[in-house]
């Protein structure tokens, strides 16, 4: 971690650059990922003053245990149905990225982001939140959309950016925009959606309304001047937002010590903003679940902003751009703590006498086939390769309300 | 001599300067242990020390923040901005501090920065991948602004920025740091070994900021580019068929003046072409210092050949790109008028 003395002057300060545990070919070490048992972190009342859970920020607050149970005062009592509805969202989310992954590929798409290992934040916090309320993902919430029920081929209309991409072939894949679905348009710059949820939740406040704000950001992106901000203007002004900090570990191939979180883990964060933190197993559905329940309950009773840690892990590269062999170990997914969410909550459902392996393999069938049958359709429409695509004629639309006559000229220019 | 493509000669160009000098070193998002999202600094760290070359926190203002502050210790710190599109949170510390640190502190302190990022379109990487930002930093006075064509320039010009005492923003152009991209995207694209310009020494060497390259001499138009637009601007002269003078500008600002007046008023037609949007591009400027210089000299209005002023749209790459037959259509223009 630290850089050894100088040789010549071993008084002299030295420079410590992080690094992680462990590099491609040395052995796994999650000996600094600070865990406790399910079941074991107490659940304060909502209504809470934030001074007397500060604690909560160096905990984990975990629910499901390693017999697959649900233990202790987070376990959300979610029903039956809740709980195979967000276990189908998790594994429609995984399909679907896996056939996108593969479009990819084969070239029918520039660029895709997967989120394997992850679709437990969203999808759980998607349960958690009313449909009206507003959503700031990054490009790794595709479990929101697929969860609130917006269809599948418009999303992949969008990754293909073909002729019916509602965003018109003017976004990169996967940097969704959903108005309608409470989903905020993703920006390709990060952290700029941590503020804006902020003032998202003012606006509510303002209207005296009841809706609340959930934003996410990466471990890597809390570095940037943004996640500050939502944080002051949040507990400054009560702000109804649920900030989430999705710690996956990795920031490309920068390990989340490179982001700050050595010598105290992202939740701590709030205690100097005033405000309270949960740090959560991000691969635990019910705990997910409940500790945004805690917030919206916190937020909708106008006490204000929490913030989140997620403490999950990216299982794959960070984009079809990188090969994450190159900069950590290729054990290091299989082996992390938390396991899998999809797992998990398979495994939990069946544990309460309600699913079986059977049932699984089959719904695992039915949604492949699903995401199957759509991508076929999509395909059909076109893709970035081939086939029809968006007319030109929407590059020079929406820069402006009103087309301005430089950009009429322009267009004309290209003969359209 | 070895054959270099782009990347590779920029990587010996950092590997050149940490070994020279001491208080050279170099940071950004993801640019140590694996090299950077392009490769760039591949194999540093490991070859001159996880404090030579080192990653840091996804944030652009500190990046910037934290090299002033070097330098006024009196480092020389090399920063990556990963991608140009993500230079804007820095721009604060670029304009306000990097940009006038000699000029309001006296001299006392100076910030000797150089600031490499990716820049440019033709990669299918939508809005945020793909921009040209330029004319954002020729604008503020106080900052040299660079751009290489070519491994061999790249290397040079990369050193010589280093070394240099004012703070420098070297935006390198993505499309063809494999190879000098065309405009043709529906071709291959030749590597880098097949052009001269990838013979590039493998010890020190500097190519001059502020000096001009003409790639192409000819007697008919002046064409004024910089970066990929050198390379489709010489296919699009072939295909005009017009003996046009090709100015490869590489420093933007302060720019090779005498190059341009000396070649404007020798053809008499001046075509300027870039990929960023048109207004209020570099272009604007260019287009004002000919007009001011050797208007008795034009036959021809002044062209540009530009980027939409629309932000880059993803799935219309090559409707977007000022592609060679754009700026041919231009090329005949200006001769016809
Ligand atoms: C302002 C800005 N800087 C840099 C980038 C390039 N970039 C894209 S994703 C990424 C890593 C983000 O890591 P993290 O926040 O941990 O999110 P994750 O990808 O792990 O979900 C980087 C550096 C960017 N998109 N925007
Ligand atoms: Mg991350």
């Amino acid at each position: 971690m630290t850089s050894s003395p100088h040789p010549l002057r071993p008084n002299a300060l030295s420079l410590r650059i992080p690094e992680p545990k462990a590099r491609p070919g040395e052995k796994l070490d999650f000996g600094n990922l600070r865990l406790s048992a399910a079941g074991e972190v107490a659940r304060p009342p909502v209504d809470i003053d934030h001074t007397e859970i500060r604690d909560l920020a160096y905990r984990l607050i975990r629910v499901l245990d390693d017999d697959d149970r649900a233990l202790g005062p987070w376990a959300p009592g979610l029903s039956v149905e809740a709980l195979k509805r967000g276990l189908r969202s998790m594994m429609l989310t995984r399909a679907f990225d896996e056939r996108m992954y593969r479009a990819q590929r084969q070239g029918k798409t520039s660029f895709y982001m997967k989120c394997r290992g992850e679709e437990a934040v969203a999808v759980a916090q998607a349960e958690a939140l009313s449909p009206d309320d507003m959503c700031f993902p990054t490009y790794r919430q595709q479990g929101l959309l697929i969860a609130r029920g917006y269809p599948l081929l418009e999303m992949m209309n969008q990754v293909l950016s073909n002729e019916q991409d509602p965003l018109k072939g003017r976004q990169l894949p996967v940097l969704y925009s959903a108005r309608e679905f409470g989903f905020f348009s993703i920006s390709g710059n990060l952290g700029t959606q941590f503020s804006q949820a902020v003032g998202w939740a003012m606006a509510s406040a303002f209207k005296n309304d009841r809706r609340v704000a959930s934003a996410w950001i990466g471990d890597g992106s809390t570095a940037e001047g943004d996640f500050h901000h939502a944080l002051t203007f949040a507990s400054v002004y009560r702000a109804p937002a649920i900030l989430n900090v999705v710690n996956n570990q990795w920031a490309i191939s920068s390990f989340h010590g490179i982001a700050g979180d050595n010598d105290s883990p992202f939740a701590s964060r709030a205690t100097g903003y005033g405000l309270p933190a949960l740090r959560v197993d991000g691969n635990d559905f019910l705990a997910v679940y409940a500790a945004t329940r805690w917030a919206v309950d916190r937020a909708r009773a106008n006490l204000g902003a929490t913030l989140i840690e997620h403490v999950t892990y990216r299982a794959e590269g960070h984009s079809t751009s990188d090969d994450p062999s190159q900069y950590r170990p290729v054990e290091e997914a299989a082996g992390w703590p938390l396991g899998d969410p999809v797992a998990r909550l398979s495994r939990h459902l069946i544990a309460i006498g309600e699913w079986s392996d059977d049932a699984h393999a089959a719904l695992e069938k039915e949604l492949v086939e699903l995401v199957r049958a759509t991508a076929r359709q999509s395909e059909a429409i076109g893709t970035l390769a081939t086939g029809s695509k968006p007319s030109v004629r929407e590059m020079f639309e929406d820069v402006f309300k009103e087309m301005p006559w430089h950009i009429r000229e322009q267009r004309q220019e290209l003969g359209i | 001599m070895a054959t270099m493509n782009m990347i590779q000669a920029l990587n010996s160009a950092m590997d050149v300067l940490l070994t020279r000098d001491p208080n050279v070193l170099i940071f950004g998002e993801d640019v140590g242990f694996f090299g950077g999202v392009f490769r760039a600094t591949e194999g540093l760290q490991k070859k001159h020390g996880l404090e030579r070359c080192f990653d840091t926190p996804i944030a652009e203002a500190g990046l910037i923040g934290i090299s002033v502050g070097m330098a006024a210790y009196g480092l020389r710190p090399i920063v990556e901005i990963q991608f140009a599109d993500y230079i804007y949170p820095a721009y604060d510390q670029i304009v306000s501090e990097v940009a006038r640190l000699r000029y309001r502190s006296a001299g006392q302190f100076t910030a000797p920065i150089t600031i490499r990022s990716p820049y440019g379109g033709g990669i299918f990487g939508g809005q945020t991948h793909s921009q040209s930002v330029e004319a954002l930093f020729t604008h503020v006075a106080g900052l040299k602004v660079v751009i290489p064509s070519n491994p061999y320039d790249a290397k040079g010009l990369l050193i010589a920025s280093v070394e240099e005492d004012d703070p420098v923003v070297f935006l390198e152009p993505k499309r063809i740091y494999n190879g000098p991209f065309d405009g043709h995207h529906d071709r291959p694209v030749s590597p880098w070994s097949k052009h001269p310009a990838s013979e590039v020494p493998d010890g020190h060497y500097r190519v001059p900021l502020g000096k001009a390259a003409v790639a192409r001499e000819g007697s008919d138009v002046t064409v004024l580019a910089y970066g990929t637009m050198v390379h489709v601007v010489l296919a699009a002269v072939e295909e005009a068929g017009v003996d046009a003078e090709v100015i490869d500008l590489r420093t933007l600002w302060p720019v090779d003046i005498e190059a341009i007046t000396g070649s404007v008023r020798k053809t008499g037609r001046c075509v300027i072409v870039h990929e960023a949007t048109r207004t209020s591009g570099f272009g604007a400027e260019l287009s004002a210092l000919v007009q001011e210089r050797c208007f008795y000299h034009l036959e021809a209005p002044i062209l540009r050949v530009a980027g939409w002023d629309t932000p880059y749209p993803h799935a219309f790459e090559w409707e977007y790109f000022p592609g060679p037959a754009r700026v041919a259509a231009a090329l005949k223009r200006t001769m016809e008028a």
